[in-house]
């Protein structure tokens, strides 16, 4: 029920459909937002998975001839760049998006405008990227190996190609003269800007917007690494604004920041990379910590062993993230005090992280432990993400460093942290909460053999690269030769990968089928703890029809079970019929509930990027500065617009 | 740029305002986002060897601290702007918003003299030496920040002609650009100090 609009103030009339795609454009609700964010990523998750077979192709035996040297840089730099920021982050937005408001008791979340601002900028920055692959030119290869002499890349290599690190001054303008290199630092500057808005916004919904008796030590333990994520990111994207910044003028406005020929500094461009890029890693593999501390209690129908000790460790792993940069550095030349004291907080990472692992091993100790997808993914998780952690502590120890820097064994080990970390994590999560997007459980017997299948292609994958890289197998390079005898682990290596592709195609099966015929979850399928399954699946429209009133840690388990004398859970009498009144009230709200009405302005204000980006690539073409203008005045006009859109006068009633 | 989610929710967790909650938020990301810009020059600021001149050279101290000083003056209306709104007297409210926008403006000006200046009479382009680009680039996006602030004013002050009097309800408020106003001139503060004055 929209009340009329005051005639001084809108530019549009209000947008007001409720379904097709102009509801979806326009939309603000964090629920359409959230599964907008996992469809995009995944599609992108995709499009990096080809990439790294077409990689695995080229590696599978000795001088490999599918690409030739300029489109492996090409692949290889585009498969780390998707997967870090098209996929991880956004799958993690997608996450945070979802469960934020469900989890808190909230309607939505504090900014839902500022919300589907995140997600446009997201969009088009990833295309914005992509469009490298039509747009973008490599200039004449300084040193490369073109076949047939030619002098140009072919399209598979005419893509952003100076690794996802882009170190300098190799990116800069003197040694990458084409304009892919401009894509990747104005792409990735979009793209940081989306996670920025959303971490402000995941900020101040936490902080503010929980429901009643939801103190800070009753969260989910994913809501506290959401906030722990957000405040990562909102302490370390500036750094690499800057970064980007200073690439893109050394490249557009001829500064000297990293021309090493004329004092720029190569070693400046390393330390804010990594500034950034080390809290980065904890940005990844947060959201899948938050995830399996919610699954592991659930499936071991158990509370979180150490509840406070893990949210501290997470908050420790997000301080101590900021001070351990130096160790993506120590052979560039940096002092031997500097070694040593990055080599220190690096080993002391692997206390918290410890502490987290002993928690989740103290949760399923004694429990009553049901095998169930998600609960095998996050099994998963903690055994590979251990793996991982494992061989990440030995390169503190410097001199180790120095061997394994720039070899496969450093590929194998962030690989056990990202894939079997935050991939496995986030795949826990995906079955976990299927039902509550849905309304239908997953296919338990395609999950488990997406489980099996994964878990086997993720060891022959990167297991054999630990022992590639101790044999001097070195990272980036396009070839090697037979004599190395490197191409029996390397044609392991290319099984297991597809070994894993074919996983990901059950998985799909998996979701498509049990979206349109899977069985029925009903009302909170696994048992749960935690409030947002407090609530019918799938979500309604309005969330929570009367707004929670928390009680305790895990509130929603403690209104199903009581404690017998031992402490073993003992389900109480009126459990039903408490599922049963929850039910009620989701389904019939007994008052009207104001939603956000939905928007134009995020969707032209996240499009105006494109305009702006392409605009100072080529500025100084006749086009260019004139895109670049309309692009900026889009995006004034969309912010003005959007901040004078009433905010009172017009809400959807939803009725009872 | 700020919105508001659901009025029916009104409490806030925190008891802050959640508009003004997010504004600081956002502002201790600028913090880093110049601490990394000042960092830039300090560390190209020393080195030798360069092609002169360097900025250190041809800072004009007494120029840009009058025009430092007109960028704190403009806190001062900011501060008096805001004052006004909490009474309701809306006349004042416009005044003393029309007055920070001028001193913004002026600052402005005073900038953009002083980087011509520096490029046409110095001979110290962007593109001189990196510690001339790290000067630039730090000012430069100081200098967008006060645009942007000078912006968000007018907007208000468009506001305030068109609907007679401005309220809290839209998401541009005046307590939040005000917020961002100060941390503008606060950040001003340690540039001027740190880049300009310290040796």
């Amino acid at each position: 029920m929209a009340s009329a609009a005051s005639p001084t103030s809108t530019i549009f009339r209000r947008p007001k459909q409720t379904s097709g795609w102009m509801s979806w454009i326009t939309t603000v609700d964090h629920k359409k937002i959230g599964i907008m964010y996992g469809y995009s990523a995944f599609f992108f998750f995709i499009l990096g998975g080809l990439e790294a077979l077409i990689l695995r192709l080229q590696l599978a035996g000795p001088d490999g001839t599918v690409l030739d040297a300029a489109e492996y840089n090409a692949m290889f730099t585009m498969h780390g760049t998707t997967m870090v920021f098209l996929f991880v982050m956004p799958v993690g937005a997608a996450f945070f998006n979802y469960l934020l408001p469900l989890m808190i008791g909230a309607r939505d979340v504090a900014f839902p405008r500022m919300n589907a601002l995140s997600f446009w900028i997201f969009i088009f920055g990833g295309i914005f990227l992509y469009s490298s692959f039509l747009f973008g030119t490599t200039g004449p290869p300084s040193g490369g190996n073109l076949p047939g002499g030619a002098t140009d890349a072919s399209w598979l290599g005419s893509t952003i190609n100076g690794g996802w690190f882009m170190y300098q001054p190799n990116a800069g303008p003197r040694f990458s003269t084409g304009t892919v290199l401009d894509y990747g630092a104005i792409g990735l500057q979009i793209l940081g800007l989306a996670s920025l808005i959303s971490a402000v916004n995941f900020i101040a919904t936490i902080l503010n917007m929980r429901a009643k008796g939801m103190k800070l030590l009753r969260m989910p333990v994913f809501i506290w690494m959401t906030l722990v994520v957000a405040f990562l990111l909102l302490f370390s994207l500036p750094i690499i604004a800057v970064a980007l910044f200073m690439v893109t003028f050394d490249r557009q406005l001829g500064t000297l920041f990293f021309d090493t020929f004329q004092g720029g500094d190569a070693i400046l461009w390393q330390h804010l990379f990594w500034l950034f890029g080390h809290p980065e890693v904890y940005i990844l593999i947060l959201p899948a910590m938050g995830i399996v501390s919610e699954t592991l209690p659930v499936f071991s129908r158990k509370p979180l062993f150490g509840y406070p000790a893990v949210v501290f460790a997470g908050a420790a792993i997000g301080f101590l993230g900021f001070g351990v940069w130096a160790h993506h550095m120590f052979s560039s030349g940096i002092t031997p005090v500097a070694q040593a004291a990055f080599g220190l907080a690096t080993m002391t990472i692997a206390v918290p992280t410890g502490i987290k692992i002993f928690n989740w091993l103290g949760t399923m100790w004694m429990g009553k432990i049901k095998f169930t997808t998600p609960m095998l993914f996050s099994l998963g998780f903690v055994a590979l993400f251990v793996i991982g952690g494992l061989s990440g502590v030995t390169h503190s120890i410097v001199p180790a460093d120095w061997q394994q820097t720039d070899t496969y064994y450093i590929v194998a080990h962030f690989h056990y942290v990202l894939f079997g970390g935050a991939i496995f994590g986030i795949f826990a999560g995906l079955y976990y909460w299927f039902p509550k997007l849905t309304g239908r459980m997953m296919s338990e017997k395609l999950g488990k053999l997406h489980f099996w299948l994964m878990f086997i292609g993720m060891n022959l994958t990167f297991g054999p690269m630990h022992w590639l890289g101790l044999q001097g197998m070195v990272r980036r390079t396009w070839k090697y030769p037979a004599e190395y005898n490197f191409g029996t682990w390397n044609m392991v290596v290319t099984v297991g990968a597809f070994i894993i592709a074919s996983s990901i195609l059950i998985f799909m099966v998996n979701w498509t089928k049990s979206k349109r015929r899977g069985v029925e979850a009903g009302m909170d399928p696994w048992d749960a703890r935690t409030i947002e399954w407090s609530i019918p699946n799938p979500t309604p429209e309005w969330n929570f029809g009367v707004s929670p009133d928390v009680q305790s840690l895990d509130d929603w388990w403690h209104r199903k079970y009581d404690e017998d004398e031992d402490g073993r859970p003992v389900r109480r009498p009126d459990a039903d019929s408490t599922i049963a009144q929850f039910h009620d009230q989701g389904v019939n709200p007994p008052a009207p509930i104001h939603l956000p009405t939905p928007s134009y302005f995020p969707f032209f204000a996240g499009a105006s990027f494109l305009a702006v980006g392409y605009g100072v690539i080529y500025h100084t073409r006749g086009w260019g500065l004139p895109l670049l203008i309309f692009g900026v005045i889009l995006l004034l006009s969309s912010l003005i617009g959007w901040s004078l859109e009433p905010l009172e006068e017009e809400h959807e009633e939803v009725h009872a | 740029m700020s919105d508001v989610a659901h009025e029916e929710h009104v409490h806030e967790s925190t008891g802050v305002e959640t508009r003004k909650l997010a504004m600081w938020v956002f502002l201790s990301s600028e913090f880093m986002f110049f601490g990394a810009l000042i960092t830039n020059y300090l560390l190209f600021k020393g080195r030798v060897g360069y092609t002169a001149p360097y900025p250190a050279e041809i800072f004009d101290i007494p120029f840009t601290s009058v025009s430092s000083f007109v960028l704190l003056m403009s806190s001062l209306t900011m501060v008096l702007a805001d004052h006004a709104i909490h009474r309701d007297d809306q006349r004042s409210t416009r005044t003393w918003l029309i007055a920070t926008a001028l001193l913004g403006m002026v600052f402005l000006a005073g900038q953009a003299f002083e980087f011509t200046t520096f490029v046409v009479d110095e001979g110290m382009k962007i593109s001189t030496n990196p510690a001339a680009s790290a000067f630039f680039t730090l000012t430069g996006f100081h200098g967008t920040h006060v645009l942007v602030g000078v912006i968000m004013l007018l907007t208000l002050i468009g506001i305030s002609f068109r609907k007679g009097r401005l309220s809290t309800a839209t998401g541009l408020n005046l307590e939040n650009v005000a917020l961002y106003w100060h941390f503008v001139d606060i950040i001003w503060i340690v540039i001027f100090t740190v880049v300009y004055l310290i040796k």
